[in-house]
């Protein structure tokens, strides 16, 4: 077999592991699937109450929790990578004739498998609260796959802060970082809301180009049609960086 | 092709690089040669440098330094090659601790490219073989440390290895798990696996190896067969437990030996010497004593165990805390 064969039968080798994990732990899965409807309808509701959650807010506030979402998929991705680099089961596979690349390519498939997921799940409550797309379809999926874009971008830097962290321990501290970067956003509000400082740092947020960009795409207030660029450029940007330096890190495991 | 399947020359490693951050090597020019189809024990303390060995030889770890091969290819420079050819049991359990046993053995197959049908095949073959097979779906984090240590020992031997490292693999089990593991090891060499494994403990080297490269500090300090260590202290040892510890300063000038090469056990009451005629010594030892007036308790010739090979060659304590 080939080299290349060995990558691709290697890396779904890796996925099917991570299936697997999805088997013997569901309530995980569902938790992490619900989580982030939860959040949707507590500022929808709770938050956005005020606001009025039928059409306007709704409307705004979807493509926001949908790129938050994304962005929150970063913890999971290095909790998993901190969990594997924890036990000895790397090591095994380290000592294995395997392809370089497979333990890291398993891991993006299933969590873009499981990012891809969440987004559907999201839609489906958000449809059932009475959110339309008025984009068309070419917009919607357009907005689907700027969305998956910012997760893959997550997805690598994840992977990295894991191998530079190590211990599940320091993954805590950029949990806790991850949230106000998050929030630093216009996922909820409009920069226009906030006080000078906060809306240029929060237009200067990756997640809150991919945010606007979908929300133009899904012609929702908001959108503005020159953020999709900075959409898909601002992901390829941080990929661009942080893919290599993942890749040479878990390369690099041995010294 | 050379009759060595493990060869290390000069090895040196130092965690974070040359100058890391405690400066003192983990390997500091570490010499090695096993033989084909033989059972090597490394010996040594904590810290001597044991895991450090098994990670280069594995390829999870480069060395700074030296030249290291297994089965005929070099660990760094051709580390695919080395990686076909090696099963490798851990300190710690090496497996994915979420699944279950032969979801285990079957993934690990098919990383070895065995394909989907031998995989299986494979797994359930290892799981009948090591007693695990009734263990159904349960995940491995639900099994005991013997159960764990056996479906480790499997996963490393996937492929029938030419060479297996042995990582401490009876450390933290309890008696009749480390009893398994021997037997498992000792049917494996007679399918003429190369198996390099590392322990701190002297009777499991005893039990298991061959031959016996004792470790401390990174370095080999000593090598050979267990009798051959025995030997190398001096042979047979007299020991004579006194009645009363007041009289040891006086006893130690009776014994046929030079006084610096008795050692004294004042809480046991003990001394001990090396012997060479071993009648002869006896005989003078009770005549000695009886004629100074100095009473025995004990008095018992022995061989040596690896325990006072271990202290003559490193010169320290640290064996006793580690024993």
């Amino acid at each position: 077999m080939t080299a290349m064969a060995h990558t691709l039968t290697d890396s779904w080798t890796m996925t099917r592991r991570e299936l697997a994990h999805w088997g013997r732990q569901p309530v995980a899965v569902v938790v992490n699937l619900v989580f982030p409807v939860m959040l949707l309808l507590m500022f929808g509701y709770l938050v956005g109450g005020g606001r009025g959650v039928t059409g306007e807010y709704l409307a705004f506030l979807v493509p926001g929790m949908l790129a938050l979402t994304m962005a929150f998929g970063l913890e999971g991705t290095m909790i998993a990578v901190t969990r594997d680099l924890d036990k000895g089961v790397i090591d095994r596979f380290r000592s294995m004739p395997m392809a370089n690349g497979a333990v890291l390519v398993g891991r993006s498939v299933a969590d873009m498998l499981q990012s891809a997921l969440g987004l559907g799940v999201l839609l489906a409550v958000a449809a059932a609260l009475g959110w339309r797309t008025e984009g068309g379809p070419a917009g919607f999926l357009g907005a689907v796959g700027l969305l998956l874009l910012f997760r893959f971008a997550m997805l690598w830097i994840g992977i990295h802060l894991a191998l530079v962290a190590g211990k599940p321990e320091l993954v805590q501290a950029v949990q806790i970082l991850v949230w106000p970067v998050g929030f630093l956003s216009n996922a909820f509000a409009t920069p226009d809301s906030m006080p000078g400082w906060l809306g240029t740092a929060v237009q200067w947020n990756p997640l809150s180009h991919t945010a606007t960009a979908v929300r133009d795409l899904f012609g929702a207030p908001g959108g503005q049609p020159d953020h999709v660029g900075a959409a898909v450029l601002w992901p390829l940007a941080l990929l661009a960086v942080f893919l290599p330096l993942a890749v040479r890190r878990f390369t690099r495991l041995g010294r | 092709m050379s009759d060595a399947a493990i060869t290390v020359e000069e090895a040196r490693k130092t965690y974070g690089g040359s100058g890391g951050k405690n400066g003192r090597p983990a390997l500091d020019g570490l010499d090695l040669t096993v033989a084909r189809g033989t059972v090597h024990g490394v010996l040594g303390p904590n810290g001597a440098g044991k895991s450090t060995l098994v990670k280069i030889l594995a390829t999870l770890l480069h060395p700074d330094a030296g030249r290291v091969e297994v089965a005929g290819h070099d660990v760094v420079r051709e580390a695919y090659a080395v990686r076909l050819r090696i099963g490798l049991l851990g300190q710690h359990a090496a497996l994915d601790e979420e699944l279950g046993g032969l979801q285990n053995l079957e993934m690990f197959g098919r990383l070895h490219h065995l394909g989907a049908r031998r995989a299986r095949a494979r797994a359930e073959e290892l799981l009948e073989r090591f007693a695990l097979s009734g263990t159904g779906p349960k995940a491995v984090k639900q099994y005991s440390g013997g159960m764990r240590r056996r479906l480790d020992l499997a996963a490393s031997l996937i492929t029938e290895p030419e060479v297996l490292f042995l990582d401490e693999p009876t450390t933290g089990l309890d008696p009749r798990g480390r009893a398994e593991v021997w037997d498992s090891v000792r049917s494996l060499v007679g399918g003429g696996t190369t198996v390099l494994l590392t322990t701190q403990y002297l009777e499991e080297a005893d039990q298991l190896a061959d031959r016996i490269s004792v470790v401390d500090a990174g370095r080999v300090i000593a090598d050979g067969t267990a009798d051959e260590l025995k030997a190398a202290i001096g042979g047979d040892r007299i020991d004579v437990v006194l009645r009363d510890a007041g009289q040891l300063g006086a006893a130690v000038a009776l014994l046929p030996v030079p006084e610096d090469a008795v050692t004294v056990d004042a809480d046991r009451r003990l001394l001990s010497a090396p012997v060479t005629d071993r009648m002869a010594a006896l005989a003078g030892v009770v005549r000695a004593l009886e004629e100074a007036g100095v009473e025995a308790e004990d008095i018992a010739l022995r061989g040596p165990t690896l325990d006072e090979v271990f202290l003559h060659l490193t010169g320290d304590e640290r064996v006793k805390e580690a024993a």
